[in-house]
């Protein structure tokens, strides 16, 4: 028969979520000292267990975010199939010089949350903090570059249900084929779906980078770099996960039909 | 039907109609929704006897005072495949007969007479070519395949005939049809069957099937004078699609005489059929409608033209056999908007 | 009915509940408000869920009452419309989709597996919370005014034309989305890694293979429907226009986005439910369950032509539906087979599973019906998809329900509910249903539209009798929650297995400990093994006494 039986260990911060009154269990008082890593949850068995069960969870997390992220695509696939031009001019509305720093930005913070993952499992405190905080760094200056493309759609009234205005397509003032007014109003649909995809991207982004803080906090405290870094490792899924959402994202918004 | 006793259809579908259990069967496909309804509701009955019975009986038989010890019995692949091969074949029976029904539904005869509807918060307006004109109501003859060309001007509806077993979706935006031929005079109820806002469950209103003589009598009174292909040609000359669509050979649009049914090849090489949904998608998209050889330069009139405008332009360029009238009309504008003068060369004008 | 009875408690006069349990490990509402045990979040969900539940029966009872009469005289029909509305959402998101799993399956499937608890148990009670906020901004949408779109946020309805607060109940269930994804990941995960040694895949409890491929559901389909609801939100917030024909949208695409969760999600809402029956069937039968692969795999099968039956073509839906149907089939007879020279009692929970096998039989078999394609056409909107849905989510799945809390009620607590006045709640419930429900196949093949407030005077008839039936199923649905409460102080002393089950959850102590076992189990039997129960002995169970 196996015991794997509950222990408790005096004054230390191994507390569960509920009382851990076993310890008052005369079958239990024969061990003193604390049998397992101070990292193991005590639902599990194993730290082996534990960390299998996290990563698996965030994997499937990562699925429901693909079917989350899918719905938009498919939509965008539709649209794109049905008004073609009408998404090229609304795609060549986009700084491409913009859109490909902002890539370049975030592939370089996967590579540095990649080096975060690397120093936690190294045990490199300091490390593990600087390559976390230039990764927040890099979330940081994608956000900033997108709020500045925000702007400039709202300044030439490209938001639509805001402030959208026809005008551009109609008569266009750049190199571009003026559109006819009825393919002119599908330009919204382009729109709408590059506000949508890219600002619930960035959302994505807000919600990584808050962690991303509080993360840093912990790992200054010594926290991934006791040989437990699967919130580290976790994590890092979640961040190339939002960078690769953003390498699909790029192409379909900003380069329709720009080989000329 | 053929394979069922007459009179025991008869006697079944009047029993049932009297005590209001069942809709009358008013149209030509009612008696066959009904039979596979019955085909449905008696696989029912011997799917529920059959699980009944075995519960009820097996619950007797081996209730712990009679049978204190169970028998472990792990399973059996015989009696999994029986339950799973006999619902899968009968299901598969549904299938078919449901499919075959849904086509017959779904394919008008190419004879049916046609009448639009349009839908909308919370009536329903009928408009017949003839230029007849019905609110919440829809005279027809009997007899007669009749087609609905249904559109919504503002959310989903859907126009449902209970008795005649059919209904359809009218969606905003692009024609929905179905089609029906009623077998029985008389007035049936005629209701909207999606969810459509407040008033949903008053958008409601009458099917009158009448004799062929009534419905003549009727369709002579009711006229509002103009038929639905006169007022379109009306908005044909005043939107000013003649001048492009003038039928000339050098003319900027495709003429379109005799367009209706035909098969045109678009722009982007592919062939299109100018059907009621084509008509009205290019006067609202004309971007998406170009014709080979022609440049796109027609512009778009959303906005400028109602569903009922729509209907009438589509009524008229349906009826349009030659371009007679319609360079008859051009003439007369523009020898009008000029000083009395000799006629431009080449326009091709005919003496009136 | 037979006097007979499988029930064996431990002698009430020296019997009381065990020293320490999950329920008195801590006190205070902290302790409950933020704990982590599986159990106790169970019951708080519990405790929520019927809350809800009676909202939503009371806009059942209001329904109803205005279809007394063909008139719409009782309230206007801008309130009726948002009456019915908000009796789908709440039954539907806030009722349906977690009752088993988020009630029974979060108690009992841990320990189905031999595990202390699910794999995160700060997900679930943060998904606990997620379903408390969705609860409040679903009232708040009803106290504020009301929402009218219908639970199926019909665009371009939902979008241009209602000044409801569609924004608000829109949110509400987006956030219901993600307790229920949280829910299914934590079990997913639980099963895959947490099973006990020797607990193999086809010795678990067949209630934890439903509720694995519910899970899946939840976890591929809801994610589609929170996009979807974002994209309703924006458009009625902003102005984007992805489903608005003036803006060049389509209000079509929001159909299959929305119904590409919609139509999973009534598996999402079954299969748990279908997992009950197996385990209630079983035990009151003292047999396994007939055909425990078969069962097994038709969960499984049920899940995935389920995802994929509608959003295609008119021809694959009907073919789908007809395939799906299949495994439902097998299901019925299976469980059918296991009463065959079974040792068969009728105490509550087999009352209420019985009732299931009936009422879903005719609930799926109607079902085909309106697969049908050349039939749907003349019953779809009408009350006939209501009494067929009604019959399998209500008649299948609360009846499963209740089943469950009947079964496990004795595990959760402690104590036994009183039988004789159960069984009359079971029966009540039976016979108001049917008289609910039966009428309304019969009101809409006449053709009498659903969402309707009036109607033509020929129909009255069949309405009084489903509203006088819904007055019985009332009384059949309060009673439960009466004599339930009763049964906390003055139930019987259950004991660890009164009802002499298999499965490792009878196997340990009433209620559990929070830690679940002592320890760790060794599986080294099927399921539903009532030889090897024959052989385990009293002082083998994990109490402290």
């Amino acid at each position: 028969m196996t015991t794997s039986g509950w222990h408790t260990r005096r004054n230390t911060r191994c507390r569960p979520l509920d009382s851990h009154a076993i310890a008052t269990q005369p079958v239990h008082d024969a061990h003193e000292a604390h049998a397992h890593a101070p990292h193991l949850r005590h639902h599990f068995e194993t730290v082996e267990q534990q960390r299998e069960a996290s990563s698996f969870g965030m994997w499937l997390f990562l699925l429901t975010e693909i079917m989350f992220f899918g719905g938009l695509f498919t939509a965008y696939l539709i649209y794109r199939n049905w008004y073609y031009p009408a998404f090229v001019v609304g795609s060549h509305q986009l700084s491409i010089v913009l859109g490909t720093i902002n890539t370049a930005v975030l592939i370089c913070s996967s590579f540095t949350m990649a080096m975060g993952v690397y120093s936690a499992e190294m045990k490199r405190r300091t490390a593990l903090v600087g390559w976390l905080l230039a990764t927040i760094v890099l979330g940081g200056i994608f956000l900033g570059i997108k709020a500045d493309e925000y702007h400039e759609k709202w300044e030439k009234h490209h938001v639509p249900g805001l402030n959208f205005s026809v005008q551009d397509f109609t008569h266009p003032t750049d190199a571009e084929p003026a559109l006819p007014l009825d393919m002119a109003q599908k330009t919204q649909v382009y729109f709408s779906l590059y506000f949508a995809m890219t600002g619930m991207h960035a959302l994505h982004m807000v919600i990584g980078i808050s962690i991303l803080l509080v993360l840093v906090v912990k790992a200054w405290g010594g926290a991934y770099t006791t040989g437990h870094m699967t919130t580290i490792e976790n994590f890092g899924l979640y961040w190339h996960f939002v960078d690769i959402v953003w390498i699909f994202l790029f192409p379909l918004l900003y380069l329709i039909s720009r080989h000329q | 039907m053929h394979f069922i006793s007459p009179v025991l259809w008869q006697f079944l579908v009047n029993w049932l109609t009297h005590f209001a259990l069942f809709p009358p069967e008013a149209s030509e496909i009612a008696p066959y929704t009904d039979s596979l309804y019955f085909f449905l509701v008696l696989i029912s009955l011997v799917g529920m006897t059959v699980v009944v019975l075995l519960v009820v009986l097996f619950s007797v038989m081996y209730r712990k005072e009679r049978n204190p010890e169970p028998t472990q019995i792990e399973g059996s692949t015989l009696l999994e495949a029986t339950w799973t091969i006999i619902p899968l074949a009968l299901f598969m029976v549904t299938f078919v007969w449901g499919a075959l029904l849904y086509f017959r539904i779904y394919n008008p005869p190419t004879n049916a007479m046609n009448i639009y509807i349009v839908g909308k918060q919370w009536m329903w307006k009928a408009e017949h070519p003839g230029g007849q004109h019905e609110i919440n109501a829809l005279h027809i003859p009997v007899n007669r395949a009749v087609q609905l060309t249904m559109i919504s001007q503002d959310v989903f509806h859907s126009f449902s005939i209970p008795a005649f077993r059919v209904k359809r979706e009218v969606i905003p935006g692009r024609y929905s049809t179905v089609w029906f031929k009623a077998t029985q005079v008389g007035t049936y109820h005629l209701f909207c069957t999606q969810y459509c806002g407040t008033l949903h469950s008053q958008m409601i209103g009458q099917i009158v099937v009448m004799t062929p003589d009534d419905y003549e009598k009727w369709t002579n009174g009711s006229t509002s004078g103009a038929s639905l292909a006169q007022n379109g040609e009306r908005l044909f000359t005043s939107l000013g699609c003649s001048s492009c669509h003038s039928g000339n050979a050098d003319s900027h649009g495709p003429s379109l005489a005799q367009a209706y049914g035909s098969k045109v090849q678009m722009a982007n090489g592919s062939f299109a059929t100018v059907d009621d949904a084509f008509l009205r998608d290019s006067i609202l998209n004309p971007t998406m409608h170009q014709i080979a050889g022609y440049s796109p330069i027609m512009p778009t009139y959303q906005g400028q033209v109602s569903e009922e405008g729509l209907i009438d332009l589509v009524e008229y360029i349906k009826n349009l056999n030659s371009n007679y009238r319609v360079q008859q009309t051009l003439t007369t504008s523009t020898v009008q908007s000029t000083t009395p003068a000799a006629p431009a060369a080449g326009q091709g004008m005919v003496k009136q | 009915m037979s006097t007979a009875t499988i029930v064996k408690l431990p002698p009430q006069e020296t019997a009381s509940l065990p020293r320490r349990s999950y329920l008195n490990s801590e006190y205070g509402l902290k302790s409950w408000l933020l704990t982590g045990d599986h159990k106790r979040i169970a019951i708080l969900y519990l405790i929520s869920i019927t809350f809800f539940f009676f909202i939503g029966g009371a806009m059942a009872g209001l329904i109803r009452l205005e279809l007394l009469t063909p008139q719409s005289d009782l309230m206007a029909t801008d309130t009726y419309n948002k009456v019915f509305t908000m009796h789908g959402i709440i039954m539907v998101f806030l009722f349906l989709v977690p009752s088993v799993p988020a009630t029974i399956g979060n108690f009992v499937i841990p320990i189905m597996v031999g595990a202390k608890d699910l794999a995160f148990p700060k997900v679930n009670l943060l998904s606990w919370y997620l379903y408390i906020v969705a609860g409040i901004f679903t009232i708040s949408a009803l106290v504020l005014g009301g929402v009218d779109t219908g639970w199926t946020f019909t665009t371009p309805l939902s979008t241009h034309y209602l000044n409801t607060h569609v924004i608000t109940a829109g949110l509400g269930i987006f956030i219901a989305g993600f307790s229920s994804i949280f829910t299914g990941l934590n079990f997913i995960v639980t099963i895959h890694r947490m099973r006990a040694p020797g607990m193999t895949w086809f010795r678990l409890p067949l209630f934890v293979w439903s509720n694995y491929a519910a899970s899946i559901l939840m976890v591929l389909g809801t994610p589609v429907l929170a996009i979807t609801l974002v994209l309703v939100v924006l458009e009625r917030a902003i102005g984007i226009g992805v489903f608005d024909p003036a803006k060049g949208g389509d209000p079509l695409l929001f159909q299959h986005l929305f119904w590409f969760y919609s139509h999973p999600a009534v598996y999402i809402m079954i299969l748990p439910g279908m997992g009950v029956i197996s385990e209630v069937i079983s035990t009151f039968s003292r047999k396994r369950v007939f055909g425990y692969t078969a069962v097994a795999f038709s969960s499984v099968a049920i899940a995935v032509f389920g995802f994929f039956v509608s959003n295609y073509s008119a021809l694959v839906f009907s073919l789908l539906t007809m395939l799906v149907a299949v495994p439902s089939a097998i299901k019925i007879f299976n469980w059918a087979a296991t009463l065959y020279k079974g040792s068969i009692t009728f105490e509550t929970p087999m009352l209420y599973a019985f009732g299931f096998m009936g009422l879903f039989t005719i609930g799926g078999l109607t079902g085909v019906f309106l697969g049908s394609l050349g039939m749907d056409i003349h019953l779809t909107e009408t009350y006939f998809i209501v009494a067929h849905f009604h019959f399998v989510m209500v008649g299948g799945m609360l009846m499963a329900f209740l089943s469950g809390i009947h079964f496990w009620w004795p595990k959760m607590t402690g104590r036994m509910y009183p039988e004789a006045l159960s069984k009359l709640a079971a029966l009540t419930t039976f016979i108001g249903f049917n008289l609910t429900f039966f009428p309304q196949f019969i009101v809409g093949y006449l053709g009498m539209p659903r969402r309707y407030a009036a109607y033509p005077p020929e129909f009255q008839v069949l309405n009084v009798l489903s509203t006088a039936g819904a007055t019985v199923l009332g009384i059949g649905y309060l009673l439960p929650m009466l004599y339930l409460t009763w049964s906390l102080k003055y139930g019987k002393i259950a004991g660890s297995n009164p009802w002499q089950a298999t499965g490792l959850e009878w196997q340990i102590q009433s209620p559990p400990l929070t830690e679940n076992f002592i320890e760790t189990p060794l599986v080294d039997h099927e399921a539903y093994d009532y030889e090897w129960l024959a052989h385990q002995t009293e002082h083998e169970v994990q109490t402290v006494g």
